[in-house]
């Protein structure tokens, strides 16, 4: 049996995305995506920078990756609309992930802005991932809108918390009929196994691994743990139960 | 948390602990990057008289400022090293250095840069979304002293001598919609530890209050300059370590700026104690960068880090840094 996901029409066999940010050097970039078997890669159009060589991480990205741009710093729907179309000016691609977050401290997302920014964008012909706090019924305008995953945070941004909003991604999972992406917050491997376990699509994380003391070994171990997750997920889990099941203590007479 | 306790002389004997504390949360929140900027001085008229600075009206320094043929000069030399985030600046002289002037060289300046900050006197928010409007998107505004007794006495006269309308001038920068807004005291002015504590008071408020702005801190001690200025009080490389690992601590997602003041030693350890962004291959000078061969004798202060944009690049790869050039995309030509 093959288990791809499919988005934006492109098969996807690794369901551990990661991305380009908060790394001590970028050359790092390319032997972590290889030796993990990494599909999709996520980059801020913010530190594209196509003048220079030496410093444009697009250079660093194999090109057998599906690029995923993001819209990071953008403060709303209008400005994040303005990068996606300035990402696919510059050559990466007609994906991207709408991340607009007005809020420095947390980093939480904007939902309502980035709803309209989805909208923008799937009527601008994008494959949209958009970036947002788990609320179901925004999931379902994301939906209807036209999104082609939805990505709800498991914690804020960079805080390595895991999965703090579990039972949210669940109504999402349960829901939602669109791969469901946990992205942000996952800080190890076992809380993206669990992530997957419970049915989620796919798992980005970035800072677990770039600020990890071996990255290139911890994005392995992000995949391997994300391909256990789905195994798990797909074998169908045993029900959980507080006490051992003796046969059935009140109605055995009836045998 | 109290900030407090962090400033004070007990928390001195922690400083390692804290800096273990503070290395692990800029990590976390920032990863292993450094942004690098540079300055670029439009024009050094001034009208104000501050006592410790080389532009002040009182000096007889050489005044110079560039035309917009001499901007650009100056923006390709600056470019041609890689850098695409600059902060530009001027005294304060409504004759030389208008809003108007510094509108029309951010129209220059914005062929050549990602992102331009200003660092000039303060404005009303009408004039800062006007700036915003030409393409600037961060402000950096010092207090210089929060101290108001001390900020007449170092003010005499002068726009400058009105503390509240500076005071206020960075929260009008976050009404006006900056990216970024850049606080600080000139440290050595007043006692570092209440300047400090003011400083990330005023930090804290600001980040509460205005979520989508980013608020960085500068923490400049003051340098030698052309009035002889003696510093009234002593803070030593001990207490600037004390200063930025107590800001670290109470606001784990500030930004913290660290420039050529210092020299290149001791801005190579700072690193990995809290700092986010460091200015390279500095000149002070006007038209400093396109004229390198001579000093005109228009510098604001004396560097201590002469390191050029490549040499500071390599010492941040050297300490498993990643130097970053480009950190927003201007969204000109896109509608």
């Amino acid at each position: 049996m093959t288990d791809k996901l499919i988005i934006g029409g492109k098969e996807i066999t690794n369901r551990f995305f990661t991305g380009t940010g908060k790394h001590a050097n970028n050359a790092i970039i390319p032997q972590l995506v290889n030796e993990s078997g990494i599909e999709v890669i996520t980059v801020a159009l913010r530190r594209v920078d196509l003048t220079s060589p030496q410093e444009n991480i697009l250079n660093y990205i194999p090109k057998r990756c599906i690029l995923l741009p993001n819209t990071s710093g953008a403060r709303n729907a209008e400005e994040a609309v303005r990068i996606a179309k300035l990402a696919r000016a510059c050559g990466c691609g007609n994906w991207v992930k709408i991340e607009v977050i007005s809020d420095n401290k947390y980093l939480l997302p904007d939902n309502y802005e980035t709803a309209k920014a989805t909208e923008m964008l799937v009527k601008e012909g994008f494959v949209v991932l958009p970036y947002v706090s788990p609320d179901l019924m925004v999931a379902k305008d994301l939906e209807n809108a036209g999104a082609a995953a939805v990505m709800p945070l498991g914690a804020p941004i960079g805080t390595n918390r895991g999965l703090q909003t579990r039972e949210l991604i669940r109504i999402l999972i349960d829901e939602i009929n669109l791969p469901i992406i946990v992205d942000a917050g996952i800080g190890r491997p076992s809380e993206a196994a669990e992530a997957m376990e419970m049915g989620a699509a796919a798992v980005l994380a970035n800072t677990a691994v770039a600020t990890a003391r071996d990255p290139v070994t911890m994005a392995k171990a992000f995949s391997m743990a994300v391909e256990a997750g789905r195994k798990a997920y797909l074998a169908g889990l045993g029900p959980v139960k507080v006490e051992a099941e003796a046969s059935s203590p009140l109605t055995g007479f009836l045998d | 948390m109290d900030f407090l306790a962090l400033l004070s002389p007990k928390a001195a004997a922690y400083l390692e602990p804290m800096a273990q504390k503070a290395h692990r949360l800029t990590v976390q929140h920032f990863g292993h990057t450094i942004l690098l900027y540079t300055p670029m001085y439009l024009s050094n008229y001034c009208t104000n008289r501050c006592v410790y600075c080389s532009f002040s009206a009182d000096h007889r320094v050489v005044r110079k400022k560039l035309t917009l043929e001499q901007v650009e000069k100056e923006a390709q030399s600056i470019a041609a090293t890689g850098l695409k985030h600059i902060l530009i600046l001027t005294g304060e002289s409504p004759e030389y250095s208008p809003v108007s002037y510094i509108a029309n060289c951010v129209q220059v300046l914005k062929e050549y840069f990602h992102s331009i900050s200003i660092e000039i006197y303060p404005l009303s928010t009408e004039d800062y979304a006007r700036l915003i409007g030409a393409g600037v998107d961060g402000l950096t505004i010092y207090q210089e002293v929060y101290d108001e007794e001390t900020y007449r006495q170092l003010h005499p006269r002068g726009p400058k001598r009105n503390y509240r309308f500076r005071l206020d001038a960075p929260e009008r920068g976050c009404q006006a919609k900056m990216r970024g807004v850049n606080i600080g005291a000139l440290l050595g002015l007043e006692d570092w530890r209440k300047e400090a504590f003011f400083t990330g008071m005023h930090a804290n408020y600001l980040q509460n209050k205005y979520l989508d702005t980013e608020i960085s801190v500068s923490i400049p001690r003051i340098r030698p300059n052309a009035g002889g200025f003696t510093p009234r009080f002593d803070v030593t490389d001990r207490h600037l370590v004390q200063i930025i690992l107590a800001l670290r601590l109470f606001m784990p997602r500030v930004g913290i700026t660290i420039s050529t003041r210092e020299r290149a030693e001791l801005r190579n350890h700072l690193v990995k104690l809290g700092i986010t962004k460091m200015s390279a291959g500095v000149s002070t000078e006007v038209g400093g960068h396109y004229n390198r061969e001579e000093s005109s004798g228009t510098g604001q202060f004396e560097i201590s880090d002469q390191r050029g944009v490549d040499e500071i690049r390599a010492m941040l790869l050297e300490m498993g840094y990643q130097p970053v050039f480009k950190d927003w995309q201007s969204l000109d030509g896109e509608n």
